[in-house]
């Protein structure tokens, strides 16, 4: 019992690290669960059963739940199932995007660091230990704060540009501030991560061959030592997600992150945090909807980790 | 050792400088100013202001000028939209509330975290190994955001003696101090299991047992030192983290503590109190570093070198 058995499989690293993702049953239920999410939030509401999240049912307001309304509505009389559908859209959208922000910045800052090494990979390093000293929420703010009014004439001028209605645009364009600065911090760690996987495969035979068949650094980067590191980018990736989204939602629920006509699961935990004591399942829904997401990516990732790490598995 | 202290320390102060320089332009940069109220100013009492708080000197003579005051005087300057006061003050009344609050959440990570993941690595895989990590799973994605107003509706409404918001006796500490602890609690549980199960399959520990040391010997003795490593590299910034506040569970419970201030001052551009409230956050993340440097250094002796 105390000595966990280490296993070792004489296949390919990377199939033989998808069977062993296959056979871990939470692994795999969290995958499909993710999945459904997905289809609940990105195409059900393209079914007209889904009513509009803004639009008030004067008819019934603080209903319960209904064969007209599934999850009954709020205190304006808005449909609650349309409200968390659309806002965990929102949640999940911002939550990618801002994962590739971070995981682009992250893995090429990294990368370039620990391959050349020297004066440059140890100033390179301080940096990223000033900007881990400096307090997220400060930053964030300051952030989103400082490329708002660039995402305003954004805005503006694609709307100029193609003639598309104002109120089209400026939502999407309205949660670039918040994906870009939640992106632009998580990248650190992967920078860290991945700095030090480049130091140990720039010093490997494969790396010296390449070299002396006369390739370019850059080709040598993203040609040979870039798919050598998709093993831990990967696993970070998905640990990252979930912060990611708790990050989103954190900031919605302060007041800084989506802002309305969006809504995000952030947004509508705090209305139901507000009107919990009339009306707990305001708070109930969103917040279930959350957490079981965050639930499912947290058992991916570390089914990912066991599957890519043999070492720390559990089995 | 102690050049290798030292050396840390030196690049801790080089850290501490470059980040106070970068908020310093960073918060210059913002659009807007401190003195946008819900009136607009007219443009002389504006540029009067400016003058006032130096704010129409040239961005490096005004640089120079907030170094000289801190390394100088110790003086972090005036507080732009809280007239007469000194950020100085308004760090020294909120951050003993943060801190309290933030040592009470770290002492509850501590005695539930460890333990927990230590009993997770000794019956590895067994139901115990599963139940446990389950609730820490569950424990890193509730959010403190709806932890918090489920454990005021819960807990504070229902059991007598404790408040659900405030800071006005010394049971108003118990709900913020849980909701942060067990978050944290969550993470230190998960990183210790792990440590500990990689400790425990590892040469030395099966040296150990062949020896013929007992159990609870190899986990106390032998295994504990490396197997805490992970989760003390953790702790050392989440308990800087924790003890400059956090402002979801700030304004959740209404305490008066650093976090607030850090989310009101940045969106109402108080450049002094940001400055100041970046320079003691980086001071503490700072020295948290080498503090856990240290301990693994005296954890584990391979690193001591």
């Amino acid at each position: 019992m105390i000595f966990p058995q280490k296993k070792s499989s004489g296949r390919l690293p990377l199939q033989g690290a998808l069977q062993r993702l296959m056979s871990n049953r939470m692994a795999v239920g969290s995958a499909v669960f993710l999945v459904f999410m997905a289809l609940l939030c990105f195409v059900l509401p393209l079914f007209p059963c889904i009513a509009n999240p803004n639009l008030t049912d004067l008819d019934h307001i603080a209903a319960a739940s209904s064969w007209r309304h599934w999850l009954g509505t709020d205190h304006l009389g808005r449909d609650m199932l349309a409200r968390v559908l659309y806002g965990g859209r929102i949640s999940l959208l911002v939550g990618m995007l801002a994962t590739a922000v971070a995981v682009v910045l992250g893995v090429v800052y990294g990368m370039v660091s620990g391959y050349v090494g020297g004066r440059t990979d140890a100033v390179m390093m301080r940096i990223v230990d000033v900007l881990f000293a400096l307090p997220f929420i400060v930053v964030v703010v300051v952030f989103s704060l400082s490329i708002e009014d660039p995402c305003r004439q954004m805005t503006d001028y694609v709307v100029k540009l193609t003639g598309w209605s104002r109120d089209a645009v400026a939502p999407v364009f309205g949660l670039v501030p918040i994906f870009l600065a939640i992106g632009a911090l998580g990248w650190l760690t992967l920078a860290r991560i991945v700095r030090t996987q480049t130091l140990v495969l720039r010093e490997q035979e494969f790396v010296l061959a390449a070299r002396s068949l006369g390739l370019s650094h850059v080709a040598i980067l993203f040609r040979h030592i870039a798919p050598n590191l998709l093993g831990p980018v990967i696993v970070y990736t998905t640990l990252a997600v979930p912060g990611i989204i708790l990050t989103e939602s954190t900031l919605s629920f302060i007041g800084l992150g989506v802002k309305a006509p969006n809504s995000s699961w952030g947004t509508l935990i705090k209305e139901g945090a507000d009107r919990m004591e009339v009306a707990p399942e305001l708070l109930i829904y969103p917040a279930v909807f959350f957490c079981l997401t965050l639930l499912a990516l947290n058992f991916l990732g570390d089914g990912l980790r066991d599957a890519f790490d043999p070492k720390s598995s559990r089995d | 050792m102690m050049r290798y202290i030292a050396r840390r320390v030196g690049q801790g102060l080089l850290v501490l400088f470059v980040l106070e320089s970068l908020t310093f332009f960073l918060v210059r940069a913002l659009p807007g100013n401190p003195f946008l109220g819900e009136r607009k100013l007219p443009e002389h009492v504006l540029s009067q202001l400016n003058s006032l708080y130096g704010l129409d000197a040239g961005l490096w003579e005004q640089f120079f000028r907030y170094w000289k005051a801190i390394l100088l005087h110790g003086d972090f300057g005036p507080s732009l939209v809280r007239e007469g006061v000194q950020v100085s003050e308004i760090i020294a009344q909120a951050f003993p509330v943060s801190l309290e609050l933030g040592c009470l959440a770290m002492l509850l990570a501590v005695v539930v975290g460890i333990p927990a993941g230590m009993v997770a690595a000794y019956r590895c895989n067994t139901y115990t190994d599963i139940l446990l990590m389950l609730s820490a799973v569950a424990g890193v994605c509730i959010p403190s955001f709806v932890l918090a107003p489920v454990l005021g509706i819960t807990l504070g409404s229902h059991v007598p003696g404790l408040s659900v918001a405030g800071w006005d006796n010394s049971l108003c500490i118990l709900l913020p101090a849980i909701t942060l602890g067990l978050v944290n609690a969550a993470y230190v549980a998960r990183l210790t299991r792990a440590g500990m199960v990689e400790t425990l399959a590892s040469d030395f520990v099966r040296t150990a047992r062949a020896k013929g040391a007992g159990s609870r010997r190899i986990l106390w003795v032998h295994a504990l030192r490396s197997g805490l490593l992970p989760a003390v590299s953790y702790m050392g910034p989440a308990f800087a983290a924790l003890i400059t506040g956090s402002f979801v569970v700030e304004s959740c419970f209404q305490v008066p503590g650093m976090g607030l201030h850090f989310v009101n001052a940045t969106t109402d551009r108080d450049y002094f109190l940001i400055q100041g409230l970046v320079f003691c956050y980086g001071v503490l993340i700072v020295a948290a570093n080498l503090v856990v440097d240290i301990c693994q250094a005296w954890l584990n002796p391979r690193l001591r070198s």
